[in-house]
């Protein structure tokens, strides 16, 4: 393929800590994250599958972008030995304590500065997060058609693709152009390990490392970090464990099937 | 005291049908409205869809602002974003709240960005504070904490989880006013819907009763047995969620904090230990039955009946029972 024919995919990633392994303290209603290692966010792992399984069927260039601290170094070194082809990272401390707003707005003006491009690729949600909003929100501060929840890609053309999602009660078969974005689920692929080989050669890879400055010429620092952030966490607290005074039953089963036949009689559940 | 904006919120049109999650949020709506003395409105984009927009005022609305046209018919989020953006500009609502099913997930993320505004995602829970801020409760790390949100920015959004506010009452009594406005006729939006098919997946948040199984099941096979009962009291079969992760049972029968959340009026937990993340999706159901081998599973502590024993025994018996008094025996059956 020749690079003019070439896509150009962005995929956003997320560093997330291990959530089968971080502890939670039921106390404070906090993370440690200290206490489990950051893995790339499994959601944006099937993105980077989506993005590879395109690069190997049509040719494409990949770039992967992440905003976080330093240490999220290594997670975009994980997304290159899994595939991608060129790294981003945006850290700075005027980025930090970013709502979904500030992180899409960063993330978008970061994109228009790596210029032109034909899809972006998320993951449905981070597992941290959990709010499903950054994909769509990046799609409209680049003023690009997005679709959400694509469960399986059909087909790419060079100028489109065609994916399938589930809105509503409906499955759909949507034609996207580029430039757009969609946001996957895990259902659309199963993402690969990594070869040893690629691991290796990842190390080596360069990392490009933009901060609040970079991005100056194409954005509004006010609209950066916990400033450009409309939301904030005013209180954090452990649900209270409702509890209902139930009946039990124990040895004679007949006899709680009898009952409970006649409370289900009695809910109107039984005609 | 301040003036204060309207409280909005977006009726979301499933296949010319308002969906039920609407209902819901123009009854928590009405409740913000009026605690802060303001109209509560309600936006409506489709095709055809005048009576739908009545059924709005039936269920709380002072406005339906309703916008009717073919090129509306079907979901096309640039479409919706752009009408509604225009409309928010224009009325300056406090308040705007959105289901959080994948059709709102999908559009309030683009009318906050275009706004500027702040979302809050999944929110269970809405209250006001002194100052008639809007105070959102969302679940953090899997249902094991909540989280208040506060927002500087107006209007102050959130999309909310269906089933668990309140359905209010339809009353045709209730008088509103419907207007109609100019849309913003979009032909190109760089998305064209090449097929559409009904996905006939169960519809588990509707269902009035769930029969769910866990790990305490032996077999994926098994769930029929849980179907058995299932169909015998007009319900439906739902999973915990390691058994989805195994690929027993699809995704639209996980019940729990990353499944579906469910209100029905008997939910029946078969082999289900009850992990914080299975209770948040199902503790608010009216009557909660719960077998358990284990006496110590935490499911008991929510369960309104909890027998101690091994399912493959309780349930054969169970659906006895129930087949005796669906034939119309007495509650003492012939030995």
């Amino acid at each position: 393929m020749s690079s003019i024919d070439q896509l150009n995919i962005i995929v956003l990633l997320k560093q997330v800590p291990d959530i089968e392994k971080v502890k939670f303290d039921f106390k404070t209603g906090r993370l440690d994250r200290s206490s489990a290692e950051a893995v790339i966010n499994p959601f944006d792992l099937n993105a980077l599958e989506a993005a590879v399984e395109i690069k190997e069927k049509v040719g494409a260039r990949i770039t992967v972008i992440s905003m976080g601290p330093k240490t999220a170094e290594a997670s975009l070194r994980d997304a290159i030995a899994r595939g991608a082809d060129d790294a981003i990272l945006l850290t700075d401390k005027r980025f930090a304590g970013a709502d979904t707003l500030a992180t899409s707005y960063t993330l978008a003006c970061a994109i228009r500065k790596v210029g032109s491009y034909d899809l972006v690729i998320c993951g449905e949600k981070t597992i941290d997060g959990d709010t499903a909003q950054v994909g769509p929100e990046v799609a409209e501060f680049l003023g690009v058609p997005h679709v959400a929840y694509v469960e399986e890609i059909r087909e790419v053309k060079r100028d489109r693709i065609l994916v399938k999602s589930k809105m509503g009660r409906n499955y759909y078969i949507i034609e996207l152009k580029f430039p757009g974005l969609i946001t996957v689920t895990k259902d659309v692929n199963t993402p690969r390990l990594p070869s040893l080989k690629d691991k290796i050669r990842s190390r080596k890879a360069e990392i490009t490392v933009w901060n609040a400055d970079s991005l100056l010429d194409l954005a509004d620092e006010r609209y950066f970090g916990a400033t450009g952030s409309p939301t904030t966490v005013a209180k954090v607290y452990v649900p209270k464990a409702e509890r209902r005074k139930g009946k039990i039953f124990r040895g004679d089963l007949e006899r709680a099937a009898k009952e409970i036949a006649i409370v289900l009689r009695e809910a109107h559940v039984i005609r | 005291m301040k003036r204060h904006g309207d409280v909005l919120v977006f009726a979301e049109n499933n296949d010319g049908r308002i969906h039920p999650v609407s209902y819901e949020l123009l009854g928590k709506g009405r409740e913000l409205a009026d605690s802060l003395g303001v109209d509560l409105n309600a936006v409506l984009l489709g095709w055809r869809m005048e009576n739908e927009a009545f059924e709005l005022i039936y269920r709380g609305a002072d406005k339906v602002f309703l916008y009717d046209h073919p090129s509306l018919e079907e979901f096309d989020v640039i479409r919706y974003t752009q009408n509604i953006v225009k409309m928010v500009r224009e009325t300056e609502p406090d308040i705007f709240l959105v289901g959080a099913t994948r059709i709102g997930r999908t559009l309030a993320p683009r009318i906050a960005a275009a706004l500027r505004t702040g979302l809050t995602a999944d929110c269970v829970d809405l209250k006001l504070d002194e100052e008639g801020n809007l105070v959102q409760v969302r679940p953090a790390f899997s249902g094991n904490i909540m989280a208040q949100i506060v927002t500087k920015t107006r209007p102050q959004m959130a999309t909310v989880r269906y089933k668990v506010m309140k359905m209010p009452e339809r009353d045709t009594g209730r008088e509103g006013e419907i207007i109609r406005m100019k849309v913003d006729v979009i032909e190109e939006t760089g998305m064209r819907i090449i097929e559409k098919t009904h996905a006939d997946e169960v519809e588990i948040a509707e269902a009035d009763v769930i029969v769910s199984g866990g790990r305490g099941l032996k077999r994926p096979e098994d769930f029929s047995l849980l179907e058995e009962l299932a169909s015998l009291l007009g319900g439906v079969v739902g999973s915990s969620r390691p058994l989805v992760d195994a690929g027993w049972i699809s995704k639209d029968h996980q019940v729990g904090f990353s499944g579906n959340t469910v209100k029905p009026r008997v939910y029946i937990a078969c082999g289900i230990s009850g992990s914080p993340q299975h209770l948040f999706g199902m503790r608010d159901s009216d009557i909660i039955i719960a077998v358990n081998k284990d006496p110590t599973a935490p499911i008991f502590n929510v369960s309104d009946y909890g027998v101690v024993g091994d399912l493959y025994e309780f349930i054969p018996l169970l659906i006895r029972e129930v087949k005796r008094l669906i034939g119309g025996g007495k509650d003492e059956g012939e030995h």
